[in-house]
């Protein structure tokens, strides 16, 4: 087995059953450290890390877990990802952490922070607001002063103060770390035959559940692999996948896109944990650089709502640049956000001529036929129109 | 569709019926003759927390697609642009407010009510909904209006106040609006003027206050929920105006004859409850005549602080007026404020207006609402022992509506209400 091999049968079957017990098996060895719940879709992980803790994906509980208690608490209406964490929380496999930090992505996600703090009163949950005017001269200062209000709550879990140049030995690291993240993307873009969209996503995903430090080199060798690929490629249709970037569809399903005659050139998945289109300044304030770098150097997505630009130029700008013949929606169930930008989607594609297929998932879903076979077709209509 | 008729008769006969009628009609008109004859600016608001004092000073026309999809649905023609905005890639899971001001949106905007005139500004106030930006962003797409997507940090601190920082932002921009407004309308803002407007409104709001109040009687002179709702028109479309001001002393004076009198909206007064979320628009009658028939009347609601929540002694100051609108937005409305501060303003309501229970109205649509009430739920039966009621319909689309259902659970519910009643009263 070569060394990547080995790291996605390592960490495959734990990712498909349930991906925080690799965090809780590391707490065992490292009991000390404190430990920050992430949910999706992005968070400054930057501060979490200056104060010695360690950031961790909270992204669902995947097609194992059973919803017993928390559909009590949560509509049938709402997505699984919202009742699967509370579930969760509700039968202690949160319990090895020390805090958990909610966004303003979606009025369903806000209301589960709330529902966190009275039924988990021992935990830091803490909420970000993340400024949705993109045009105001007051925002940066906005956002800056929102990350100086966090770290309160922060050094107060960490039991010390956090510094600016704590931030910025991080704010390096993770721009490491994403730096290592856009090579492998950029692999997967110009030749998707070197690298599956399943083993990009393993090593995309142990991001949210290892220190940074151990990340980045896992990504290290792995590129060092990758890069001596050399594959011939597949008469396989190239496209671009969009619509999932909180709720995880499971593995199983990403596996059998591609199997079914696709190469997924880029995708949105985990997208929170990849947010900058290049580095952070390292230099300066840190708070602003991070501030600031939300604004103007992230990427495009559905609880982002930049009215500088239509959401359907990004997508059909990064189908462009790609190179792609087909967009593939891939919408959480009951993802509002999700659900609304298709509509925007739908139209801008029809009219720039551009196919795409349309599909919703459930991170509980375990049959994967229906899908499968949509995409066969989809695939089909394309190669032999 | 003409309303079916039904054998209680819950509704009011005294003027302020008429005066909301005859002001909202004024309103409508205007927008009519914006949208067919060009006459003045229309900005494009949400309910939620809004300066609508500032779009008043300009002159120009607040325009509410919240109030758009709201009509269509109580004038029952809601579901032909619902399904028709489906036809062009909306999901039968996204909010169907959006749903059916997009279909009317798309189309020729002329309604029952009003033609609805197209935007200049598209002022998006995010306050607390998310669902807020998308359908502003999506009909920003789709026109020609400049958009300003005036943020307003959620009420996230454990206190329930806003920080410093996040109210010198939120003035920060509506100083930004004001620029935009100036820009589009080729004046400069009459500060007086815009004063008297914020002056308006706070004696507006004081009054709608002192009308809230009074459902702390018993019997409760009008039902806070289904009675509520005409006079939240009127707050929302024209508060700032003299129109608004006069129909809201006209509606005090009525209620407290009633208080007088001892009346209320129903023959007998046998349960007062508190209702949590929004009403279910397209059979709002049906749906009353629910409870009219147990006796049941709503002395307070969350559904009618959606808009600005005055009881608890908020007032806009004209001396601070950019300020105060600010201070509206982010901490006087139940959409801005978090989930557990909603459970203690529904607990405030219990306490102080004396309710026997809580009813939840979860609606699809909105989950800023919905999501999570089952932990509500949770919250009012077993830590305060609150007889409590969840059901669920929606607030526009007439398809998730279940008659029977509906009237089984809230028959339901209020006997076993009635049973407790009688039991108590055997041991007292």
């Amino acid at each position: 087995m070569t060394n990547l091999e080995q790291v996605i049968s390592r960490y495959r079957e734990p990712l498909e059953t349930y991906p925080l017990e690799l965090m809780v098996e590391w707490k065992k060895n490292h009991p000390s450290k404190k430990l920050i719940g992430c949910y999706p879709v992005y968070t400054p992980v930057e501060l979490i890390h200056a104060g010695g803790m360690v950031p961790v994906g909270v992204i669902g509980g995947g097609n194992r877990l059973e919803i017993a208690h928390a559909d009590s608490r949560f509509q049938s209406f709402v997505c699984s990802i919202v009742k699967s964490t509370l579930e969760l929380g509700m039968v202690g496999r949160l319990d090895f952490l020390d805090g958990i930090v909610f966004h303003s992505i979606c009025d369903p996600a806000r209301n589960l922070g709330s529902v966190f703090k009275r039924n988990f009163p021992r935990l830091m949950v803490e909420y970000i607001h993340f400024p949705q005017n993109m045009t105001s001269r007051h925002t940066v200062d906005y956002l800056a002063s929102e990350y100086r209000r966090l770290m309160a709550s922060y050094e107060e879990v960490a039991g010390r103060s956090i510094t600016d140049d704590d931030v910025r030995q991080s704010l390096r690291l993770y721009n490491q770390q994403r730096k290592l993240l856009r090579e492998l993307y950029a692999i997967r873009a110009e030749t998707p035959q070197n690298l599956s969209t399943v083993e990009s996503y393993v090593l995309t995903r142990i991001g949210t559940l290892l220190p940074p430090e151990e990340h980045v080199s896992i990504l290290e060798a792995s590129l060092a692999e990758i890069r001596q690929r050399d594959e011939k490629p597949k008469d396989r249709i190239r496209v671009v996948l969009e619509g999932s970037f909180c709720e995880q569809p499971p593995l199983e399903l990403i596996e059998g896109l591609e199997a079914a005659g696709c190469y997924i050139l880029d995708d949105d998945f985990l997208v929170g944990w990849r947010f900058f289109t290049k580095d952070v300044p390292e230099e300066g304030d840190p708070m602003r650089n991070l501030a600031e770098s939300y604004l103007n150097r992230s990427v495009f997505s559905g609880v982002k709502h930049d009215s500088r630009e239509p959401k359907s130029k990004h997508l059909i700008d990064r189908f462009k640049e790609t190179g792609a013949a087909a967009v593939m929606i891939l919408a959480a169930k009951f993802c509002e956000p999700a659900l609304f930008d298709y509509a925007l989607y739908k139209g801008a594609l029809e009219k720039a001529g551009i196919p795409h297929l349309y599909l919703e998932f459930e991170e509980k879903m375990w049959i994967f036929d229906k899908a499968r076979s949509e995409v066969e077709t989809f695939v089909e209509s394309m190669l032999f129109d | 569709m003409a309303q079916t008729s039904t054998a209680e008769k819950t509704q009011y006969q005294g003027q302020m019926h008429l005066l909301q009628k005859e002001i909202m009609g004024r309103y409508f008109e205007r927008l009519t003759r914006a949208a067919e004859q060009g006459d003045g600016k229309s900005v494009y608001m949400l309910i939620s927390g809004n300066p609508v004092e500032l779009v008043h000073a300009f002159d120009m026309i607040p325009v509410y697609p919240e109030i758009n999809a709201l009509q269509l649905a109580v004038k029952k023609v809601a579901l032909p642009f619902i399904q028709k905005a489906e036809e062009i890639g909306y999901s039968m899971d996204n909010c169907a407010y959006v749903k059916a001001d997009m279909g009317l949106f798309l189309g020729d905007r002329k309604t029952p009510f009003a033609t609805i005139p197209l935007p200049s500004l598209i002022l998006c106030n995010y306050v607390g909904c998310n669902v807020y930006l998308q359908w502003f962003e999506h009909l920003a797409e789709n026109c020609e209006g400049e958009i300003y997507n005036l943020d307003v940090p959620f009420l996230r601190d454990p206190s329930g106040v806003p920080s410093e920082k996040d109210v010198e932002y939120v003035v920060r921009q509506l100083e930004e609006v004001i620029e935009v407004c100036e820009r589009l309308t080729g004046k400069k803002l009459d500060w007086a003027k815009f004063r008297r407007i914020v002056a308006l409104s706070g004696e507006t709001g004081e009054l709608w206050s002192k009308i809230k109040a009074l459902t702390k009687n018993i019997p409760s002179p009008y039902d806070a929920y289904f009675d509520s709702v005409t006079m939240m028109a009127p707050l929302y479309c024209l508060r700032g105006t003299e129109d608004g001001l006069r129909f809201f002393e006209t509606a005090l004076a009525e209620m407290e004859e009633k208080v007088r009198m001892g009346t209320g909206p129903l023959p007998e007064e046998r349960f007062r409850f508190v209702i949590e979320g929004p009403p279910p628009w397209p059979y709002l009658k049906t749906f009353r005549d629910m409870f009219s028939k147990w006796g049941a009347v709503a002395v307070a609601s969350t559904y009618s602080t959606v808009g600005g929540l005055w009881e608890f002694g908020f007032k806009h100051d004209p001396n601070r007026p950019l300020e105060s609108i600010a201070q509206h937005m982010l901490q006087w409305n139940v959409t801005n404020r978090n989930f557990l501060q909603r459970y203690e303003q529904i607990k405030r309501y219990v306490n102080e207006w004396s309710a026997n229970a809580l009813v939840i109205h979860s609606v699809k649509s909105c989950r800023l609402f919905s999501a999570g009430q089952g932990d509500m739920r949770e919250y009012f039966t077993k830590d305060l022992d609150i007889p409590t009621l969840l059901i669920e319909s929606d607030i526009e689309d007439p398809r998730y509506f279940s008659e029977a259902q509906l009237k089984n659970r809230i028959d339901a519910f209020f006997e076993s209400l009635e049973h407790k009643k009688l039991v108590r009263g055997g041991k007292a």
